[in-house]
């Protein structure tokens, strides 16, 4: 039986690459984002890529009555059901600093809203006995920066659920796969300067579909970051108070 | 939509830009850039010149726009956003025997590109130019998404095939796919002893797809030698080439020496038997030999190259032959020369080909070399022909009016269409193009 992946987040740049390389093996898509129109056309794209089939659905990250009805499509389906979590907010921190009221948003995008979806989809996967869950952190979520810690803070929290979940789901044969990306040549990115070690959200992509494959925990995407995340991650914090990276 | 500073370059890199550039991954999003900022559409710059560039102005990256919207499996028939590239569509569709009708002769090229440059590939020929097979363009203009057919729209149509972008940012294109053998190529290949031999063989080939690969460095009675290739779509199975060797750096000068390159050239022609060979190759390796070397533009340095191709008419052989008489002598030219065959098939009013010969080679950018292509340019002008707007970087408004006799045509719809030459780019503002008469 066909597996099929649901996407959240899809209309993001590093999904859509994804998606089409899920489309390209031949299988199942659910779409689930807030641009429907958007969502069609790369909908129509994975169709023309391989999929049987690949269908639009709406999600938000911040409306719980949003989440039933991707979860009924999921129940009707039949093989493998594969999550994968896309989504996420990044105002700037200066952003925040203005407004705090922006922290709840950001925090409900990277985190929270994902994470009562995922708990919400625990059951049925654990019934399926199989199937894979992606969630995309970030490498901002390693250590607190002075210039993005809320971002940070959120994703540091959906990494730490994802390995709780990974260690529930594990027992039934489901697989859990943290990605954390580095900085990304993405929308989100562009027109920003100085950006180390950017890469092509096909990198990412196929990236994720190789730790998916190889049932890999924790990935750290392009490979570079994990060096460099190690060594961030062992500055003690009396030093690294005082810097600026 | 955010704006990024960018330096920027065509693949020749003799031209540059400096400018905003903006990279819009959504439909909509393009929608809503093009509302408060009018800005010539660029692809993945693999024109050789300054088609592709707009110093010190905007410009809109579409390469992120590149989904296959629909598809039909009956009849081919497929509808694409413009930042797709043909590459990817070959390889997307020829495992289910589906074929780009036109291949340029890099798969870097996006569709909106080769619409732009209504590109030919080694089926001209027989197939024609990439616009004659479109049959719907939509573009993205300051008042919304507007459907242009050559039914309903045959000016603006014709304006906007080989129309260098000046109608307007295309946001998708429909045209159907050619039904193809299988995902392989079988390929004949023959060598030829000189001019004479190669125009013969070419004049009399009953191939699909052909190719000749000219010595440019053979002078004398070896004038002309060369590697014809022919082809045809094939079934069955080859293994695919290890892609992706990448140039890190810019080549020293040395790399592209004269004695280096006539030891390569005449290596290259001697790979062949005497006798010709058929052999069966990837798909992409026929069409595209040389994308599996990323970033090959590096080869010529930091000082980048110039790409002289022209076409003159079957009557004009003779002009043709003095044109590459005149390359050899300069010892200036690189391995890559190319000879083919063209139909008469074109799809716009500034659209290249015309049926006759089409000669393009390399010249690293060098003083000495620059002379030399305005001579070629003049011979080509003396011979009716016309030199190619995606690899120009040198030619005289004077003489490009005079290559492009449909030039009023084009003019009078795109001023209807941007009246205040908001699309313009370098290369068009380089030849006046947009000027009244």
């Amino acid at each position: 039986m066909t597996p099929t992946w649901i996407i959240l987040g899809a209309t993001s740049t590093i999904a859509r690459a994804f998606a089409r390389l899920v489309a390209e093996r031949g299988e199942n898509l659910l779409l689930a984002g807030r641009d429907m129109a958007e969502l069609n056309r790369t909908a129509a794209d994975c169709i023309n890529h391989g999929a049987p089939s690949a269908e639009a659905i709406a999600f938000d990250a911040r409306d719980m009555a949003s989440f039933a009805p991707i979860l009924d499509k999921a129940t009707a389906t039949e093989g493998a059901i594969n999550v994968a979590v896309f989504v996420g907010s990044m105002p700037t921190q200066d952003e925040i600093d203005g407004d705090p009221a922006l922290i709840a948003g950001t925090i409900t995008d990277s985190f929270t809203g994902p994470a009562q979806f995922l708990t919400l989809l625990a059951p049925l996967m654990e019934d399926r006995g199989k199937g894979a869950v992606v969630g995309v952190g970030s490498v901002a979520g390693d250590r607190g920066r002075l210039g993005n810690y809320v971002y940070g803070a959120s994703k540091a929290g959906f990494h730490t659920y994802l390995s709780g979940l990974r260690n529930r789901l594990g027992r039934s044969g489901v697989h859990v796969v943290t990605v954390k990306p580095g900085t990304v040549d993405t929308a989100m990115t562009w027109g920003m300067d100085g950006l180390p070690f950017l890469a092509q959200p096909d990198k990412i992509a196929s990236d994720i579909m190789r730790a998916v494959d190889k049932k890999k925990n924790v990935i750290y995407t392009p490979f570079i970051w994990w060096p460099v995340m190690t060594v961030i991650k062992s500055i003690p914090e009396a030093i690294f108070k005082k810097l600026k990276i | 939509m955010r704006w990024k500073h960018s330096d920027y370059t065509g693949w020749g890199r003799v031209h540059r830009a400096s400018g905003e550039l903006a990279r819009p991954e959504r439909a909509a999003a393009l929608s809503e850039l093009t509302k408060d900022e009018t800005a010539p559409a660029i692809g993945m710059r693999r024109s050789y010149g300054d088609a592709c560039l707009n110093d010190n102005g905007r410009a809109i990256d579409m390469s992120r726009l590149d989904r296959v919207l629909e598809f039909d499996p009956d009849s081919g028939v497929i509808h694409v956003e413009a930042g797709a590239q043909i590459g990817h569509l070959l390889k997307t569709f020829a495992p289910k025997s589906w074929l780009p009708p036109v291949l340029p002769g890099t798969g870097f090229a996006t569709v909106g590109g080769c619409i732009a440059m209504d590109v030919h590939g080694k089926n001209h020929h027989g197939a024609g130019s990439f616009g004659q097979h479109v049959t719907e363009i939509t573009l993205v203009t300051p008042k919304g998404e507007q459907i242009v057919t050559p039914k309903k729209h045959p000016e603006l149509f014709k304006a906007t095939i080989g129309g260098l972008g000046q109608t307007g940012p295309i946001l998708s294109a429909r045209f159907p796919l050619l039904k193809a053998k299988g995902d392989v190529m079988v390929v004949t290949e023959r060598r030829v002893a000189d001019w004479e031999s190669f125009i013969g063989l070419l004049d009399t080939s009953e191939a699909t797809y052909s190719v000749g690969w000219i010595d440019a460095t053979a002078r004398g009675a070896a004038l002309g030698r060369g590697i014809l290739e022919e082809a045809e779509t094939g079934g069955g199975l080859v293994k695919p080439a290890k892609r992706g060797k990448k140039i890190p750096l810019n080549a020293p000068g040395f790399a592209l020496a004269p004695p280096v390159v006539r030891a390569f050239n005449a290596t290259y022609w001697r790979r062949v038997p005497d006798r010709g060979r058929t052999s069966v190759k990837p798909i992409d390796d026929f069409f595209f030999p040389l994308d599996k070397i990323h970033d090959w533009n590096k080869l010529y340095g930091k000082n980048g190259f110039h790409q002289f191709q022209c076409v003159v008419p079957l009557s004009s052989v003779d002009a043709l032959r003095a044109i590459l008489e005149k390359i050899a002598n300069s010892g200036l030219a690189s391995p890559l020369a190319v000879l083919k065959r063209m139909g008469p098939g074109r799809g716009g009013y500034m659209s290249f080909p015309m049926e006759g010969y089409t000669l393009a080679v390399d010249f690293p950018n060098k003083a000495r070399a620059e002379q030399v292509i305005r001579e070629l340019e003049n011979m080509t002008v003396a011979a009716d022909g016309r030199v190619y707007l995606a690899k120009d970087a040198l030619a005289s408004a004077a003489n490009i009016r005079a290559m492009y006799p449909e030039h009023d045509k084009w003019l009078s719809a795109v001023t209807k269409a941007d009246p205040d030459r908001a699309y313009e780019t370098d290369l068009t503002r380089r030849l006046k193009l947009r000027d009244p008469a």
